[in-house]
Protein backbone atom coordinates (compact mmCIF):
# COMPACT_ATOMS: atom_id res chain seq x y z
CA UNK A 1 0.00 0.00 0.00
CA UNK A 2 1.67 3.81 -0.91
CA UNK A 3 2.39 5.89 1.77
CA UNK A 4 2.53 8.93 -0.07
CA UNK A 5 -0.11 9.67 -3.17
CA UNK A 6 0.53 8.97 -6.41
CA UNK A 7 -1.25 10.62 -9.15
CA UNK A 8 -4.66 9.99 -10.79
CA UNK A 9 -3.39 8.34 -13.35
CA UNK A 10 -2.76 5.67 -11.18
CA UNK A 11 1.41 5.13 -11.21
CA UNK A 12 3.81 7.87 -11.76
CA UNK A 13 4.62 6.04 -15.42
CA UNK A 14 1.61 6.00 -16.68
CA UNK A 15 1.01 10.08 -15.51
CA UNK A 16 3.91 10.68 -17.87
CA UNK A 17 2.41 8.70 -20.51
CA UNK A 18 5.56 6.05 -20.36
CA UNK A 19 5.30 2.52 -21.50
CA UNK A 20 5.15 0.11 -18.77
CA UNK A 21 6.47 -3.14 -20.11
CA UNK A 22 9.73 -4.11 -19.98
CA UNK A 23 12.65 -2.27 -21.15
CA UNK A 24 15.65 -3.48 -23.34
CA UNK A 25 19.29 -1.44 -22.17
CA UNK A 26 20.42 -1.91 -25.77
CA UNK A 27 21.01 1.81 -25.81
CA UNK A 28 23.96 1.06 -23.25
CA UNK A 29 25.56 -1.94 -24.54
CA UNK A 30 25.90 -0.80 -28.23
CA UNK A 31 29.26 0.94 -29.23
CA UNK A 32 27.05 1.95 -32.11
CA UNK A 33 24.53 3.49 -30.66
CA UNK A 34 27.09 5.40 -28.59
CA UNK A 35 28.58 6.71 -31.62
CA UNK A 36 25.01 8.33 -32.25
CA UNK A 37 24.83 9.67 -28.71
CA UNK A 38 28.06 11.80 -29.34
CA UNK A 39 26.38 13.76 -32.07
CA UNK A 40 22.76 13.51 -31.40
CA UNK A 41 22.95 14.11 -27.54
CA UNK A 42 26.52 15.63 -26.34
CA UNK A 43 26.83 18.02 -29.38
CA UNK A 44 23.07 19.24 -29.38
CA UNK A 45 22.42 19.88 -25.51
CA UNK A 46 23.62 22.06 -23.12
CA UNK A 47 26.60 20.66 -20.61
CA UNK A 48 27.17 21.94 -17.61
CA UNK A 49 30.98 22.47 -17.47
CA UNK A 50 31.54 24.71 -14.39
CA UNK A 51 30.43 26.91 -12.31
CA UNK A 52 31.12 31.14 -12.06
CA UNK A 53 33.22 30.75 -8.86
CA UNK A 54 35.73 28.90 -10.85
CA UNK A 55 36.60 31.84 -12.59
CA UNK A 56 36.71 34.28 -10.32
CA UNK A 57 38.85 36.84 -12.18
CA UNK A 58 39.66 38.86 -15.34
CA UNK A 59 41.67 36.33 -16.72
CA UNK A 60 40.72 32.73 -14.95
CA UNK A 61 40.68 30.20 -17.03
CA UNK A 62 39.83 26.09 -17.16
CA UNK A 63 39.43 23.50 -19.85
CA UNK A 64 37.06 20.46 -19.53
CA UNK A 65 37.87 17.07 -21.69
CA UNK A 66 34.43 16.63 -23.05
CA UNK A 67 35.24 13.06 -25.07
CA UNK A 68 31.64 12.55 -25.89
CA UNK A 69 31.18 15.59 -27.76
CA UNK A 70 34.76 15.01 -29.45
CA UNK A 71 36.71 17.74 -28.56
CA UNK A 72 38.13 19.51 -25.32
CA UNK A 73 36.57 23.20 -24.75
CA UNK A 74 38.93 26.04 -22.72
CA UNK A 75 36.81 28.50 -20.63
CA UNK A 76 37.87 31.84 -19.92
CA UNK A 77 36.31 35.02 -18.62
CA UNK A 78 37.99 37.65 -20.32
CA UNK A 79 39.28 41.14 -19.78
CA UNK A 80 35.42 42.55 -19.71
CA UNK A 81 34.72 39.59 -17.31
CA UNK A 82 32.51 38.08 -19.95
CA UNK A 83 32.93 34.34 -20.00
CA UNK A 84 33.97 32.30 -23.18
CA UNK A 85 34.13 29.53 -24.50
CA UNK A 86 36.68 28.37 -27.35
CA UNK A 87 37.57 24.82 -28.85
CA UNK A 88 40.64 24.41 -27.48
CA UNK A 89 42.40 24.44 -30.48
CA UNK A 90 45.53 26.33 -32.04
CA UNK A 91 44.18 27.31 -35.45
CA UNK A 92 47.70 27.49 -37.32
CA UNK A 93 47.80 23.19 -37.41
CA UNK A 94 45.78 22.14 -34.61
CA UNK A 95 47.58 21.86 -31.75
CA UNK A 96 45.70 21.60 -28.33
CA UNK A 97 45.92 25.19 -27.14
CA UNK A 98 45.89 25.10 -23.10
CA UNK A 99 47.23 21.90 -21.43
CA UNK A 100 49.96 21.16 -18.74
CA UNK A 101 52.70 18.40 -19.09
CA UNK A 102 49.83 16.06 -20.20
CA UNK A 103 47.76 16.98 -23.04
CA UNK A 104 44.37 14.68 -22.36
CA UNK A 105 44.68 16.10 -18.39
CA UNK A 106 42.31 18.92 -17.35
CA UNK A 107 43.83 22.27 -16.21
CA UNK A 108 42.66 25.58 -14.90
CA UNK A 109 44.52 29.11 -14.14
CA UNK A 110 45.24 32.62 -14.41
CA UNK A 111 46.81 34.49 -17.68
CA UNK A 112 46.44 37.39 -20.20
CA UNK A 113 46.65 35.75 -23.17
CA UNK A 114 46.84 32.11 -24.45
CA UNK A 115 50.17 31.08 -26.42
CA UNK A 116 50.43 27.85 -28.45
CA UNK A 117 53.37 25.97 -27.52
CA UNK A 118 53.63 24.54 -30.34
CA UNK A 119 54.71 27.68 -32.76
CA UNK A 120 53.78 30.63 -30.57
CA UNK A 121 50.76 31.55 -31.94
CA UNK A 122 49.10 33.62 -29.35
CA UNK A 123 45.33 34.51 -28.67
CA UNK A 124 43.46 36.97 -26.99
CA UNK A 125 41.14 36.22 -23.88
CA UNK A 126 38.51 37.17 -26.63
CA UNK A 127 39.66 34.71 -28.29
CA UNK A 128 41.31 37.03 -31.47
CA UNK A 129 44.55 36.62 -33.27
CA UNK A 130 47.50 38.22 -31.47
CA UNK A 131 50.84 36.99 -32.78
CA UNK A 132 51.88 35.18 -35.45
CA UNK A 133 55.52 33.86 -35.43
CA UNK A 134 57.26 35.00 -38.12
CA UNK A 135 54.28 36.58 -39.73
CA UNK A 136 55.95 37.78 -43.41
CA UNK A 137 56.43 34.05 -44.17
CA UNK A 138 52.59 33.17 -44.77
CA UNK A 139 50.67 34.06 -47.75
CA UNK A 140 48.65 36.97 -47.52
CA UNK A 141 47.62 35.83 -44.05
CA UNK A 142 44.68 38.02 -42.79
CA UNK A 143 45.19 37.75 -38.07
CA UNK A 144 41.43 38.33 -38.19
CA UNK A 145 40.15 35.17 -40.01
CA UNK A 146 42.21 33.07 -37.66
CA UNK A 147 40.36 33.73 -34.15
CA UNK A 148 39.77 30.49 -31.60
CA UNK A 149 36.79 28.68 -32.39
CA UNK A 150 33.96 29.91 -30.52
CA UNK A 151 31.37 27.40 -28.40
CA UNK A 152 28.06 28.36 -27.17
CA UNK A 153 28.42 29.48 -23.89
CA UNK A 154 25.58 30.36 -21.08
CA UNK A 155 24.97 30.75 -17.44
CA UNK A 156 22.19 29.96 -15.29
CA UNK A 157 22.19 30.55 -11.45
CA UNK A 158 26.21 30.60 -11.69
CA UNK A 159 26.24 26.87 -13.54
CA UNK A 160 28.49 27.39 -16.43
CA UNK A 161 27.07 25.76 -19.73
CA UNK A 162 28.49 25.09 -23.27
CA UNK A 163 26.51 24.04 -26.61
CA UNK A 164 28.04 22.69 -29.51
CA UNK A 165 24.31 23.49 -31.85
CA UNK A 166 24.53 27.03 -33.05
CA UNK A 167 20.75 26.22 -33.52
CA UNK A 168 20.15 25.35 -30.09
CA UNK A 169 17.63 27.57 -28.06
CA UNK A 170 18.72 29.98 -25.27
CA UNK A 171 20.35 28.09 -21.79
CA UNK A 172 17.27 29.69 -19.77
CA UNK A 173 14.74 27.99 -22.17
CA UNK A 174 16.52 24.80 -22.35
CA UNK A 175 16.35 24.69 -18.56
CA UNK A 176 12.40 24.66 -18.68
CA UNK A 177 10.00 24.50 -15.90
CA UNK A 178 11.89 22.38 -13.38
CA UNK A 179 14.90 25.16 -13.64
CA UNK A 180 12.62 28.09 -13.67
CA UNK A 181 11.27 26.76 -10.16
CA UNK A 182 14.77 26.24 -8.10
CA UNK A 183 16.01 29.39 -10.06
CA UNK A 184 16.99 32.34 -6.57
CA UNK A 185 18.63 29.10 -4.74
CA UNK A 186 21.54 30.78 -2.95
CA UNK A 187 24.25 28.85 -5.03
CA UNK A 188 26.53 31.68 -4.81
CA UNK A 189 26.73 30.97 -0.89
CA UNK A 190 27.22 27.37 -1.19
CA UNK A 191 31.30 28.18 -1.97
CA UNK A 192 32.99 25.03 0.02
CA UNK A 193 33.53 22.60 -2.53
CA UNK A 194 34.36 19.21 -1.95
CA UNK A 195 34.77 17.16 -5.50
CA UNK A 196 35.18 13.81 -5.92
CA UNK A 197 36.42 11.77 -9.33
CA UNK A 198 35.71 8.57 -10.79
CA UNK A 199 36.65 6.05 -13.98
CA UNK A 200 33.50 4.08 -13.63
CA UNK A 201 33.22 0.75 -16.11
CA UNK A 202 29.63 1.19 -17.34
CA UNK A 203 27.86 3.21 -19.84
CA UNK A 204 26.84 6.65 -18.20
CA UNK A 205 23.45 6.28 -18.50
CA UNK A 206 22.94 3.21 -15.89
CA UNK A 207 25.24 5.51 -13.37
CA UNK A 208 22.32 8.06 -13.74
CA UNK A 209 19.52 5.21 -13.14
CA UNK A 210 21.38 4.37 -9.94
CA UNK A 211 21.07 7.50 -8.89
CA UNK A 212 17.68 8.74 -10.36
CA UNK A 213 15.83 5.76 -8.23
CA UNK A 214 15.98 4.99 -4.21
CA UNK A 215 14.47 1.53 -4.72
CA UNK A 216 17.91 0.26 -4.13
CA UNK A 217 19.22 2.01 -1.37
CA UNK A 218 17.59 0.16 1.72
CA UNK A 219 19.05 -3.10 0.13
CA UNK A 220 22.26 -2.05 -1.38
CA UNK A 221 23.32 0.12 1.54
CA UNK A 222 22.30 -1.86 4.62
CA UNK A 223 25.03 -1.72 6.15
CA UNK A 224 25.36 2.03 6.52
CA UNK A 225 22.26 2.07 9.24
CA UNK A 226 22.55 -0.01 12.41
CA UNK A 227 21.14 -3.19 12.17
CA UNK A 228 17.94 -2.58 13.85
CA UNK A 229 17.31 0.50 11.63
CA UNK A 230 17.92 -1.23 8.30
CA UNK A 231 16.04 -3.78 9.03
CA UNK A 232 12.80 -1.15 9.59
CA UNK A 233 13.92 0.59 6.31
CA UNK A 234 14.03 -2.87 4.18
CA UNK A 235 10.13 -3.49 5.58
CA UNK A 236 9.04 -0.11 4.77
CA UNK A 237 10.55 -0.06 1.08
CA UNK A 238 10.93 2.79 -0.79
CA UNK A 239 8.37 5.70 -2.74
CA UNK A 240 9.39 9.20 -3.69
CA UNK A 241 7.46 11.87 -2.27
CA UNK A 242 6.81 13.00 -5.85
CA UNK A 243 7.90 12.77 -9.34
CA UNK A 244 8.28 15.51 -11.79
CA UNK A 245 8.87 15.52 -15.63
CA UNK A 246 9.04 18.58 -18.33
CA UNK A 247 10.56 17.88 -21.72
CA UNK A 248 13.87 16.01 -21.33
CA UNK A 249 14.58 16.72 -17.74
CA UNK A 250 13.68 14.99 -14.51
CA UNK A 251 13.36 15.34 -10.77
CA UNK A 252 12.41 12.75 -8.11
CA UNK A 253 11.50 14.29 -4.65
CA UNK A 254 12.41 12.11 -1.35
CA UNK A 255 11.50 11.88 2.08
CA UNK A 256 14.46 12.48 4.81
CA UNK A 257 13.84 12.07 8.45
CA UNK A 258 17.79 11.52 9.20
CA UNK A 259 18.95 15.00 9.36
CA UNK A 260 18.34 14.84 12.26
CA UNK A 261 17.35 11.72 13.07
CA UNK A 262 14.67 10.85 15.38
CA UNK A 263 16.26 8.83 17.64
CA UNK A 264 20.06 9.73 18.55
CA UNK A 265 20.37 5.78 18.96
CA UNK A 266 19.90 4.86 15.04
CA UNK A 267 22.63 6.55 13.90
CA UNK A 268 26.47 5.72 14.11
CA UNK A 269 28.38 7.22 16.90
CA UNK A 270 30.84 9.57 14.86
CA UNK A 271 27.52 11.04 13.28
CA UNK A 272 25.99 11.42 16.90
CA UNK A 273 29.02 13.42 18.41
CA UNK A 274 29.04 15.46 14.78
CA UNK A 275 25.32 15.59 14.36
CA UNK A 276 26.24 15.29 10.54
CA UNK A 277 25.56 12.35 8.31
CA UNK A 278 24.65 11.76 4.45
CA UNK A 279 21.61 13.80 4.50
CA UNK A 280 24.06 16.52 5.62
CA UNK A 281 24.73 18.74 8.82
CA UNK A 282 21.85 18.67 11.08
CA UNK A 283 22.18 21.86 11.94
CA UNK A 284 21.39 23.85 8.43
CA UNK A 285 22.65 27.03 7.99
CA UNK A 286 20.44 29.75 7.28
CA UNK A 287 20.06 30.75 4.19
CA UNK A 288 16.38 32.22 3.92
CA UNK A 289 13.01 30.69 2.01
CA UNK A 290 13.43 27.82 -0.51
CA UNK A 291 12.24 28.61 -4.22
CA UNK A 292 8.67 27.19 -5.05
CA UNK A 293 10.15 24.13 -7.36
CA UNK A 294 11.59 22.49 -4.14
CA UNK A 295 9.67 19.94 -2.25
CA UNK A 296 6.87 20.07 -5.13
CA UNK A 297 4.29 17.71 -2.77
CA UNK A 298 4.88 19.96 0.09
CA UNK A 299 5.44 17.18 2.58
CA UNK A 300 6.40 17.93 5.96
CA UNK A 301 8.99 14.47 5.91
CA UNK A 302 10.50 16.38 2.70
CA UNK A 303 14.87 15.55 2.68
CA UNK A 304 16.01 15.89 -0.83
CA UNK A 305 15.21 16.60 -4.61
CA UNK A 306 17.02 15.06 -7.33
CA UNK A 307 16.96 17.18 -10.77
CA UNK A 308 18.64 15.03 -13.92
CA UNK A 309 18.99 18.41 -16.31
CA UNK A 310 19.47 16.45 -19.74
CA UNK A 311 22.08 14.66 -20.11
CA UNK A 312 23.93 14.33 -17.73
CA UNK A 313 23.87 16.97 -14.99
CA UNK A 314 22.15 16.09 -11.66
CA UNK A 315 21.38 18.77 -9.00
CA UNK A 316 20.70 17.44 -5.59
CA UNK A 317 19.24 20.07 -3.27
CA UNK A 318 18.96 18.71 0.52
CA UNK A 319 16.72 20.16 3.10
CA UNK A 320 19.64 21.04 5.47
CA UNK A 321 20.59 23.63 3.29
CA UNK A 322 23.65 22.13 0.97
CA UNK A 323 23.75 20.74 -2.43
CA UNK A 324 25.67 18.31 -4.62
CA UNK A 325 26.23 17.94 -7.91
CA UNK A 326 26.57 14.48 -10.24
CA UNK A 327 28.41 14.93 -13.77
CA UNK A 328 28.75 11.42 -16.02
CA UNK A 329 31.21 12.06 -18.87
CA UNK A 330 31.42 9.19 -21.45
CA UNK A 331 34.46 8.00 -22.47
CA UNK A 332 33.36 4.74 -24.62
CA UNK A 333 30.04 3.34 -24.48
CA UNK A 334 30.75 1.18 -21.56
CA UNK A 335 33.02 3.82 -19.57
CA UNK A 336 32.73 7.19 -18.32
CA UNK A 337 33.74 9.59 -15.87
CA UNK A 338 31.85 10.36 -12.69
CA UNK A 339 32.08 13.38 -11.17
CA UNK A 340 30.88 13.63 -7.75
CA UNK A 341 30.77 17.67 -5.74
CA UNK A 342 29.23 18.85 -2.92
CA UNK A 343 28.32 22.42 -1.81
CA UNK A 344 28.07 23.82 1.21
CA UNK A 345 28.21 27.49 3.05
CA UNK A 346 31.98 28.08 4.24
CA UNK A 347 32.05 26.76 8.03
CA UNK A 348 32.98 28.83 10.52
CA UNK A 349 34.90 26.94 12.82
CA UNK A 350 37.05 23.34 12.78
CA UNK A 351 33.44 21.45 14.42
CA UNK A 352 31.59 22.94 11.17
CA UNK A 353 34.68 22.07 8.94
CA UNK A 354 34.57 18.28 10.72
CA UNK A 355 30.62 18.37 10.42
CA UNK A 356 30.94 18.57 6.55
CA UNK A 357 34.06 16.39 6.48
CA UNK A 358 31.86 13.90 7.78
CA UNK A 359 28.88 14.40 5.37
CA UNK A 360 31.39 14.34 2.21
CA UNK A 361 33.40 10.81 3.41
CA UNK A 362 29.95 9.00 3.94
CA UNK A 363 29.11 10.63 0.39
CA UNK A 364 31.92 8.64 -0.69
CA UNK A 365 31.42 5.58 0.90
CA UNK A 366 27.96 5.55 -0.49
CA UNK A 367 29.60 6.32 -3.97
CA UNK A 368 31.88 3.58 -3.87
CA UNK A 369 29.55 0.63 -3.30
CA UNK A 370 27.84 2.00 -5.98
CA UNK A 371 30.09 2.84 -8.78
CA UNK A 372 31.57 -0.98 -8.22
CA UNK A 373 27.79 -2.37 -8.77
CA UNK A 374 27.64 -0.23 -11.99
CA UNK A 375 30.51 -2.01 -13.63
CA UNK A 376 28.72 -5.60 -12.31
CA UNK A 377 25.68 -4.66 -14.28
CA UNK A 378 27.05 -3.80 -17.37
CA UNK A 379 29.02 -6.71 -17.56
CA UNK A 380 26.44 -9.00 -17.18
CA UNK A 381 23.92 -6.91 -19.62
CA UNK A 382 27.05 -6.97 -22.23
CA UNK A 383 26.32 -10.86 -22.14
CA UNK A 384 22.64 -10.19 -23.73
CA UNK A 385 21.93 -13.17 -21.77
CA UNK A 386 18.68 -11.47 -20.54
CA UNK A 387 17.57 -8.45 -22.73
CA UNK A 388 13.99 -7.60 -21.62
CA UNK A 389 14.01 -6.30 -17.97
CA UNK A 390 10.92 -4.99 -15.94
CA UNK A 391 11.04 -1.75 -14.04
CA UNK A 392 8.80 -0.84 -11.16
CA UNK A 393 6.95 2.63 -10.97
CA UNK A 394 9.62 3.96 -8.54
CA UNK A 395 11.72 3.16 -11.37
CA UNK A 396 9.74 5.98 -13.77
CA UNK A 397 12.96 8.53 -14.18
CA UNK A 398 15.03 5.60 -15.63
CA UNK A 399 12.54 4.75 -18.21
CA UNK A 400 12.18 8.29 -19.00
CA UNK A 401 15.84 9.07 -19.47
CA UNK A 402 16.65 6.02 -22.00
CA UNK A 403 13.04 7.37 -23.39
CA UNK A 404 14.31 10.82 -24.04
CA UNK A 405 18.15 9.85 -24.95
CA UNK A 406 16.28 7.41 -27.92
CA UNK A 407 14.09 9.94 -29.03
CA UNK A 408 17.34 12.80 -29.73
CA UNK A 409 18.97 9.66 -31.37
CA UNK A 410 16.04 9.04 -33.13
CA UNK A 411 15.02 13.07 -34.25
CA UNK A 412 18.97 13.10 -35.39
CA UNK A 413 18.95 10.48 -37.30
CA UNK A 414 15.86 11.46 -39.17
CA UNK A 415 17.71 14.78 -40.22
CA UNK A 416 21.07 13.16 -41.34
CA UNK A 417 21.77 11.63 -44.55
CA UNK A 418 21.59 7.98 -45.01
CA UNK A 419 20.50 5.10 -44.07
CA UNK A 420 19.49 4.92 -40.42
CA UNK A 421 21.66 2.22 -37.97
CA UNK A 422 19.86 -1.09 -37.43
CA UNK A 423 20.60 -0.55 -33.73
CA UNK A 424 17.77 2.30 -33.29
CA UNK A 425 15.43 -0.74 -34.70
CA UNK A 426 16.36 -2.95 -32.08
CA UNK A 427 15.89 -0.70 -29.26
CA UNK B 1 55.58 16.28 12.13
CA UNK B 2 52.41 17.82 13.94
CA UNK B 3 52.43 18.63 17.46
CA UNK B 4 49.14 19.76 19.02
CA UNK B 5 47.11 21.78 21.19
CA UNK B 6 48.85 20.93 24.63
CA UNK B 7 45.47 19.53 26.29
CA UNK B 8 45.69 17.19 23.63
CA UNK B 9 48.92 15.72 24.06
CA UNK B 10 48.63 12.42 25.16
CA UNK B 11 47.34 11.97 21.20
CA UNK B 12 51.30 12.94 19.92
CA UNK B 13 51.62 9.05 18.91
CA UNK B 14 48.72 9.67 16.83
CA UNK B 15 50.19 12.69 14.80
CA UNK B 16 51.23 10.98 11.65
CA UNK B 17 47.25 10.62 11.30
CA UNK B 18 47.41 14.71 11.06
CA UNK B 19 47.17 14.76 7.17
CA UNK B 20 45.79 17.17 5.16
CA UNK B 21 44.33 16.19 2.50
CA UNK B 22 41.09 13.32 2.64
CA UNK B 23 43.13 11.55 0.09
CA UNK B 24 45.82 10.53 2.37
CA UNK B 25 43.59 10.29 5.24
CA UNK B 26 41.78 7.12 3.38
CA UNK B 27 45.46 6.07 1.81
CA UNK B 28 46.88 5.21 5.28
CA UNK B 29 42.86 3.51 6.65
CA UNK B 30 43.71 1.28 3.19
CA UNK B 31 47.11 1.28 4.28
CA UNK B 32 46.17 0.22 7.78
CA UNK B 33 45.29 -2.90 10.24
CA UNK B 34 41.50 -3.28 11.73
CA UNK B 35 43.92 -3.45 14.81
CA UNK B 36 46.06 -0.31 14.45
CA UNK B 37 42.71 1.42 13.17
CA UNK B 38 40.66 0.08 16.11
CA UNK B 39 43.57 1.23 18.46
CA UNK B 40 43.50 5.14 16.82
CA UNK B 41 40.06 5.16 17.32
CA UNK B 42 39.67 4.25 20.68
CA UNK B 43 42.25 6.57 21.75
CA UNK B 44 40.72 9.67 19.57
CA UNK B 45 36.75 9.31 19.92
CA UNK B 46 36.95 10.16 23.05
CA UNK B 47 38.27 13.18 23.16
CA UNK B 48 36.14 14.46 20.02
CA UNK B 49 33.34 13.80 21.78
CA UNK B 50 34.36 15.93 25.00
CA UNK B 51 35.97 18.61 22.77
CA UNK B 52 32.90 19.41 21.08
CA UNK B 53 33.25 23.06 22.55
CA UNK B 54 36.62 23.78 22.36
CA UNK B 55 36.34 23.03 18.26
CA UNK B 56 33.21 25.53 17.88
CA UNK B 57 35.66 27.96 19.52
CA UNK B 58 38.34 26.97 16.99
CA UNK B 59 37.60 29.75 14.21
CA UNK B 60 39.03 28.26 10.71
CA UNK B 61 40.54 32.30 9.72
CA UNK B 62 43.72 32.15 11.18
CA UNK B 63 43.96 29.16 12.56
CA UNK B 64 47.29 28.35 14.70
CA UNK B 65 49.37 25.41 13.12
CA UNK B 66 48.74 23.57 16.63
CA UNK B 67 44.97 23.67 16.04
CA UNK B 68 45.06 23.30 12.34
CA UNK B 69 47.07 19.53 12.66
CA UNK B 70 44.24 18.82 15.68
CA UNK B 71 41.51 19.34 12.44
CA UNK B 72 42.83 17.29 10.59
CA UNK B 73 43.34 14.70 13.09
CA UNK B 74 39.79 14.53 13.74
CA UNK B 75 39.41 14.20 9.82
CA UNK B 76 41.09 11.19 10.06
CA UNK B 77 38.90 9.95 12.80
CA UNK B 78 36.16 10.76 10.51
CA UNK B 79 37.79 8.37 7.54
CA UNK B 80 38.33 5.81 10.53
CA UNK B 81 35.16 5.27 11.90
CA UNK B 82 33.56 3.90 8.87
CA UNK B 83 35.68 0.63 8.81
CA UNK B 84 35.63 0.69 12.94
CA UNK B 85 31.63 1.36 13.09
CA UNK B 86 30.56 0.04 10.09
CA UNK B 87 32.26 -2.20 7.79
CA UNK B 88 35.15 -4.36 10.00
CA UNK B 89 37.17 -4.40 7.29
CA UNK B 90 39.35 -1.27 6.00
CA UNK B 91 37.58 -0.92 2.56
CA UNK B 92 34.47 -0.13 2.00
CA UNK B 93 32.34 -4.24 1.45
CA UNK B 94 32.20 -5.13 -2.25
CA UNK B 95 33.89 -1.59 -3.51
CA UNK B 96 36.33 -4.28 -5.22
CA UNK B 97 38.54 -2.04 -7.68
CA UNK B 98 36.33 1.08 -7.81
CA UNK B 99 38.17 4.26 -6.52
CA UNK B 100 36.80 7.54 -5.70
CA UNK B 101 39.04 9.83 -5.90
CA UNK B 102 38.96 13.70 -4.17
CA UNK B 103 40.18 16.50 -6.93
CA UNK B 104 39.14 19.72 -5.17
CA UNK B 105 39.00 20.10 -1.21
CA UNK B 106 38.60 22.73 1.37
CA UNK B 107 42.13 24.12 2.79
CA UNK B 108 41.82 23.75 5.63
Amino acid sequence: MPHFTKPAAGTWTEAFELPTEPVSYEDSISPDFYELERDAVFRRTWLNVGRVEQLPKNGSYFTRELDAARTSVVLVRDMKGEIQAFHNMCRHRGNKLVWNDFPQHETSGTCRQFTCKYHGWRYGLEGELTFVQQESEFFNLDKGDYGLVPVGVDVWEGFIFVNFDPEAPPLRQYMGRLGAGIEGYPFHKMTQVHKYRAEIGSNWKLFIDAFMEFYHAPVLHAKQATEEESRKLQGYGYEALAYDVDGPHAMVSSWGGMAPPKDESMVKPIERVLRSGLFGVWDAPDIGELPDGLNPARHPAWGEDSFLFFPNFMLLVWKPNWYLTYHYWPTSYNTHIFEGTLYFVPPENAYERLQQELAAVTFKEYGLQDGNTLEATQTMLESRAVTQFPLCDQEVMLRHLHTVTRRYVDDYQQHQPGTPVSVIAAS
Amino acid sequence: MATLPAAFAELEPFADWALPSEHDRYAKRIASTMHQLQTFYDAVFPRLEDSVDYLRQVALDGISDEDRSLLWLFSSLVTVSFPVEVWSQPRVPDSGASALDVVVEPVP
